[in-house]
C-alpha cells in the first residue's frame, strides 16, 4: 500500500538547504510553506479562542431575562467582535493554514508557487489581526456588528475610531487573502508533480482552487465595501450616506456580493477534508470523483448568484429577489451530490471510527440540519418570518461553527501527526468530539424555537413576559460546555507534543503524496519528485516511483538534486510536463518588512495623521523595490 | 409588555401573511422531516452494515440520492415559493394606511388625513387591509409582528410597505428586527387590533386635541416641550414622541415598560436606568414641577 520513502542521496547537503536560521530571525524570516501553515493554524486557533470566550460572556448576559452583566454598548461590541474574528481571523486563516501546509504536499511539490508572498501572507494576517485586536485590548471595539450596515457606521451615528478598526481591518487583512489565494490557483496549476493531471488532483486540492478562485472574485466586494466606508469615515465622501446623495442599499449588495460566497469559501475547503478522511477512514476511494469535483465548482459559481437572499426584507421588488430565491433552492442540488457522494463511499466502504471520522460523521448529521434550514431561509416569504431572528443564528451556526468547525477539529487530528512527527490521543480525541457533538446541538438547536417564538439576532436583553427564558438558559449552559468540549482538543495537541506517540509516515494508510514522505515533513518535502500514476498514488499496486533528474533544462530539480539545490519543478497546467524549475527563495525579512510597512499605512489612517500612513507608504515602497530587486537567491 | 400569556409565535398566525406561511411551514417542516430521516437513516446503515460492495453503483447513489431527491423536493418549495410570493404583500382595494417612522428606539406613528400622531402603539381594525408605509431618517430598522407578518425595513432613502390584513382581534408584539444601535434590543410597539367599531371610536379620540389639564404650564415651560408635541397646546417640539394622548397608551419608552404613573416618574426621572441608550435626556425638575408634569401627562387620554 504505502510507499518507501527515498532516503536523501546526501542528507546533509540537503537539510542545509533547506534550513531556516535558528531562534527568533528564523522565525520572521522563514518561507517555509510549511512553517508558514502550522503558524496559519496557530495564530488562528487563538483568535477561536479569543472569539469564542467574546461568545460565552454574550451568552452569560442572555443566560436570563433582564441581565445586568453587560449594558448593551458592551454586549454589541461583542458580538460585532465575535463575527468578525471568527469569519475574518479564524475561519478563513485556518483554512488558508491547512491549505499552505498541505497543497504543496499533496501535489508532490517542495514549496509553494510563490514562498515570499506566503510569508507575505501570513504576516499580513497576524498585523490585521494584531491591529482589530488592539480595539479589544484599548477598549474602542467596533459596535456596528460584523456586517458594519451603514447608516449606522456612518461617523453621523458611530463617531469614534471603533469601527474605523474594523473597516480599516477587514481591507488590511483582504490584503492577505487574496495574495494568499493567487499562491494557491499558481501552485495548484504549475506546481503539480508529473502525472498529476487535473483529472488525478486529490479532491482536497480541487476545493483549495475553487477557494482561491472565489477569494478572488469575491473579496474585492468587501474591500470596495469596507474601503468606502472609510473613505466616508475618514475622508468625508459619502458614498453610503442617504443625506448626501449616497445608498444604504449599496452597502448591502457590495457587502453580501462578498458574504454569501464567502460562507462557501469557508464551506468548500472544509468538503474536501471531509472527502478525503471518509474515503481514508472507509478504506476505498471517493465515490464519484468527477461528481464531486464538479460539485465544487457548481457551488463555487452558484453562490455567486445568492447574495440577495440576505436582503429578503429590504423591500425590493418580489419579481427581482425570487431569481435569487431559486439560485438559493439550486444551490442544494451539488450539495446533495458531495453529501450522497460520501454515503456511498461509506456504504460499500469498510468505516473505521477514528476520531477524524467521528468528525466526519458528525459533520453530515450537522450540515444536513444546517442545509435543510438553508433550503428554508431560501424561500422567500417564509424568510420575511425568519430573517433577522435566532433562527437564522443557529441556521449559520450550523454551517458555520457545525460544518466547517467539526470538519477543521477532524483535520486536526488527521493531519496533526504529519504537522508535529505525533499522534494525538485518541481517547481524549473522542471525549472532545462527543462533548463538542451533544453540547453544539443543545446550543444550537433551541436558537431555532427562540427565533420562531420572535427573538431577534443582536438584543441584549429581553423581557420575562416574551417566555424567552427558559431556551435561552438551555442554551447559555450548554454553549459551556461546548467550549469544553473544544478545549479538551487543545490540550490533546498540548499533550501529544510532549507524550504523543510518534507518528510513522503514513499512520493512516492513505492514499495522498503527504503521507509519502517522513512524518514530521522534512524540510525540503521530498527528496525526489513522486511520479504520479492515479488518483490515489499511494494505494496503487507497487511502490510509488520517484523522478529522477533529467539532462533537459526542465528536468533538472525532479530528483535528489533537486533537493540538494533548494528547487523544485514546475510543469505545464494540464498535462504536467516539466517545463523548468523554480528556485525556492532563501529565508528573508523583506515580506515582514513590507508587511509592517502596510501595517503602518493602516495605523496612520486609524489615527488619522497622514504622516504616519505617508511614511508607511514610504516604507512600504522601499520594501517592495527591495523584494523586486533582489533575486530569490539573496539572502536579505 | 402586557402579553405576559404565551410570548409571539410565527405559528399563531392571527394575519394575513402569518396565516399563509404557517402553512408553508408545516410544508417545510414536513419535507425536512423526510429528508433527514431518509439521510440519517442511510448514514447510519453505511456505517453499520456489514462492508460489502453496493448493490447500487456510485454513480446511481448520487444521482438518485444527490440530484434526484433534491430536484423533487425543491421543485415542490419553488412551487410553494412563487405561490406564497404571488399572494403577498398585494395591494387591495379599501386599504388603511398607517404611516410609521423608525426613530432611536421608539415608533412614530401616523394615520394619514387624520391628523392623528401616536408612538409605539399602532391601532387597526380587525379585518381591513392594511398599508404600513415605512420610512426611517436615521438608521436601518426593521418593522416585525411575528404573529401577524413578516419584516419589512425601515430604509433611510428608500419608503417600504407592508401589506396585511389582521384576522384576529388582539393586541400584538411588535419588534425592530435590524440592529440599529444601542437601544435595539429595547425598541419594542404594540399593534391593537380591534373591531372596526371600537377603531373608530379610538380614532377619533386620537384625532381630539390634548384635555385642558392642570400641569399643563409647567409642562409648556419645560425642556420637555423642546422634544414632544402636545396637540393644542405650546409643546410643538418633533424628536421625541408626540405625547397628546399618552395616558390612552399601555406602555412607555418603546414597550420597555407598562404606562404607571410610578414607572413614569421614574423614566421622566432617569430615563437612562430604565433604557441605557436613550436620547432622552434627565431634565433637572424639582420635585413639585415633577409632580405637575407626571400629573398632567397622566391626565391626557
Amino acid at each position: 500500500m504505502s510507499a518507501e520513502i527515498t532516503p536523501p542521496a546526501d542528507p546533509h547537503a540537503v537539510s542545509s538547504a533547506w534550513e531556516d536560521p535558528a531562534g527568533i530571525v528564523g522565525f520572521l524570516t522563514s518561507v517555509d510553506h510549511k512553517r508558514i501553515g502550522v503558524r496559519y493554524i496557530y495564530t488562528a486557533f487563538v483568535f477561536f479562542v479569543i472569539a469564542g470566550l467574546l461568545a460565552l460572556v454574550m451568552r452569560a448576559q442572555l443566560a436570563e431575562p433582564k441581565n445586568h452583566l453587560l449594558g448593551p454598548g458592551a454586549y454589541n461590541q461583542l458580538f460585532t467582535m465575535h463575527g468578525t474574528l471568527m469569519i475574518f481571523f479564524f475561519n478563513t486563516p485556518v483554512l488558508a493554514g491547512f491549505g499552505n501546509y498541505l497543497v504543496p504536499l499533496m501535489i508532490g511539490s517542495r514549496d509553494m508557487a510563490f514562498p515570499r508572498l506566503n510569508a507575505f501572507s501570513y504576516w499580513i494576517f497576524v498585523l490585521s489581526g494584531l491591529f482589530i485586536g488592539a480595539s479589544l485590548v484599548s477598549g474602542h471595539m467596533p459596535d456596528g456588528g460584523w456586517f458594519a450596515y451603514v447608516p449606522y457606521t456612518n461617523p453621523t451615528f458611530n463617531p469614534g475610531v471603533g469601527m474605523d478598526f474594523w473597516g480599516l481591518g477587514v481591507v488590511f487583512t483582504g490584503i492577505s487573502t487574496t495574495v494568499g489565494a493567487v499562491n494557491f490557483i499558481v501552485t495548484i496549476f504549475k506546481m503539480r508533480a508529473p502525472g498529476m493531471t487535473l483529472n488525478r488532483m486529490p479532491i482536497y486540492v480541487w476545493s483549495m482552487l475553487v477557494f482561491g478562485f472565489m477569494v478572488i472574485f469575491a473579496v474585492p466586494a468587501i474591500t470596495l465595501a469596507a474601503g468606502l466606508l472609510e473613505l466616508d469615515r475618514l475622508f468625508g465622501t459619502r458614498f453610503f450616506d442617504p443625506t448626501g446623495g449616497g445608498n444604504v442599499l449599496l452597502y448591502q449588495h457590495l457587502f453580501w456580493f462578498w458574504g454569501h460566497p464567502e460562507v462557501y469559501i469557508l464551506f468548500i475547503p472544509a468538503t474536501g477534508m471531509v472527502s478525503t478522511m471518509i474515503a481514508v477512514f472507509s478504506r476505498r476511494k471517493l465515490a464519484g470523483y468527477l461528481w464531486v469535483a464538479t460539485a465544487l465548482v457548481g457551488v463555487g459559481f452558484i453562490s455567486f448568484g445568492v447574495w440577495v437572499h440576505h436582503m429578503f426584507a429590504t423591500g425590493m421588488p418580489a419579481m427581482a429577489m425570487s431569481f435569487f430565491s431559486a439560485a438559493s433552492l439550486i444551490i442544494a442540488i451539488p450539495s446533495g451530490v458531495l453529501f450522497f457522494a460520501w454515503i456511498a463511499t461509506m456504504w460499500s466502504g469498510r468505516v473505521t471510527f477514528t476520531t477524524p471520522m467521528l468528525f466526519c460523521i458528525g459533520f453530515l448529521v450537522i450540515f444536513l440540519l444546517g442545509g435543510v434550514t438553508g433550503v428554508m431561509v431560501a424561500v422567500m416569504p417564509f424568510d420575511w418570518q425568519v430573517t433577522d431572528t435566532y433562527f437564522v443564528v443557529a441556521h449559520f451556526h450550523y454551517v458555520l461553527n457545525g460544518a466547517v468547525v467539526f470538519p477543521i477539529f477532524g483535520a486536526l487530528y488527521y493531519w496533526m501527526p504529519k504537522m508535529t512527527g505525533r499522534m494525538l490521543s485518541e481517547r481524549l480525541g473522542r471525549w472532545s468530539f462527543w462533548v463538542m457533538f451533544v453540547a453544539f446541538n443543545i446550543t444550537f438547536f433551541p436558537m431555532h424555537l427562540l427565533g420562531m417564538e420572535g427573538m431577534p439576532r443582536r438584543v441584549y436583553t429581553y423581557d420575562p413576559s416574551l417566555g424567552w427564558d427558559h431556551l435561552n438558559l438551555l442554551v447559555s449552559a450548554a454553549s459551556g460546555f461546548f467550549g469544553l468540549g473544544t478545549g479538551l482538543t487543545f490540550v490533546n495537541i498540548a499533550w501529544s507534543r510532549f507524550r504523543g506517540a510518534p507518528a510513522t509516515a503514513d499512520p493512516w494508510a492513505a492514499d495522498t503524496l503527504e503521507w509519502a514522505t517522513a512524518s514530521p515533513t522534512p524540510h525540503h518535502n521530498f527528496t525526489a519528485i513522486p511520479v504520479v500514476a492515479s488518483r490515489h498514488p499511494l494505494w496503487d499496486k507497487g511502490a510509488l516511483t520517484w523522478a529522477e533528474t533529467t539532462d533537459d533544462p526542465a528536468g533538472r530539480s525532479l530528483g535528489p538534486d533537486g533537493a540538494r539545490t533548494r528547487t523544485t519543478p514546475w510543469t505545464s497546467g494540464a498535462d504536467t510536463r516539466p517545463e523548468g524549475h523554480l528556485r525556492v527563495p532563501l529565508d528573508t525579512v523583506v515580506p515582514f518588512l513590507l508587511a509592517c510597512a502596510i501595517g503602518v499605512v493602516f495605523l496612520g489612517l486609524l489615527v488619522d495623521r497622514s504622516v504616519i500612513w505617508g511614511l508607511g507608504l514610504a516604507l512600504a515602497a522601499v520594501n517592495g523595490l527591495l523584494w523586486a530587486w533582489r533575486t530569490e537567491l539573496d539572502a536579505v | 409588555m402586557l402579553l405576559a400569556a404565551a410570548g409571539p409565535s410565527i405559528l399563531h398566525g392571527d394575519g394575513s401573511e402569518s396565516h399563509r406561511l404557517v402553512g408553508v411551514w408545516w410544508l417545510l417542516l414536513g419535507l425536512a422531516v423526510v429528508v433527514v430521516i431518509v439521510v440519517v437513516g442511510l448514514v447510519v446503515v453505511a456505517l453499520v452494515r456489514r462492508p460489502g460492495p453496493s448493490s447500487l453503483g456510485d454513480d446511481w447513489w448520487i444521482a438518485a440520492g444527490g440530484v434526484a431527491l433534491p430536484v423533487v423536493v425543491l421543485l415542490v418549495v419553488a412551487v410553494a415559493t412563487v405561490d406564497a410570493t404571488a399572494h403577498l404583500r398585494i395591494r387591495k382595494p379599501d386599504e388603511l394606511r398607517v404611516e410609521v417612522v423608525g426613530r432611536r428606539w421608539w415608533w412614530d406613528v401616523r394615520y394619514p388625513g387624520t391628523g392623528v400622531v401616536t408612538a409605539n402603539e399602532i391601532h387597526v381594525p380587525v379585518g381591513r387591509p392594511l398599508d404600513i408605509g415605512l420610512d426611517s431618517d436615521n438608521v436601518t430598522h426593521s418593522f416585525w409582528l411575528p404573529d401577524l407578518a413578516g419584516k419589512v425595513d425601515l430604509i433611510p432613502g428608500q419608503h417600504n410597505d407592508l401589506r396585511f390584513t389582521v384576522r384576529q382581534a388582539g393586541v400584538y408584539q411588535g419588534l425592530c428586527a435590524e440592529y440599529c444601535g444601542l437601544e435595539h434590543a429595547k425598541m419594542h410597539f404594540l399593534l391593537v387590533a380591534e373591531s372596526p367599531a371600537r377603531f373608530e371610536t379610538w380614532l377619533a379620540g386620537q384625532r381630539a386635541g390634548a384635555l385642558d389639564a392642570t400641569g399643563r404650564t409647567v409642562f409648556e415651560q419645560s425642556a420637555c416641550a423642546g422634544c414632544h408635541t402636545v396637540r393644542g397646546t405650546e409643546a410643538v417640539g418633533t424628536k421625541g414622541p408626540d405625547l397628546t394622548h399618552l395616558a390612552s397608551r399601555q406602555t412607555l419608552a418603546g414597550d420597555t415598560v407598562d404606562n404607571t404613573a410610578a414607572e413614569l416618574r421614574a423614566w421622566i426621572t432617569d430615563p437612562q436606568s430604565l433604557k441605557r441608550g436613550a436620547l432622552m435626556p434627565a431634565v433637572p425638575l424639582s420635585r413639585a414641577q415633577l409632580d405637575a408634569i407626571v400629573a398632567y401627562l397622566r391626565g391626557l387620554r
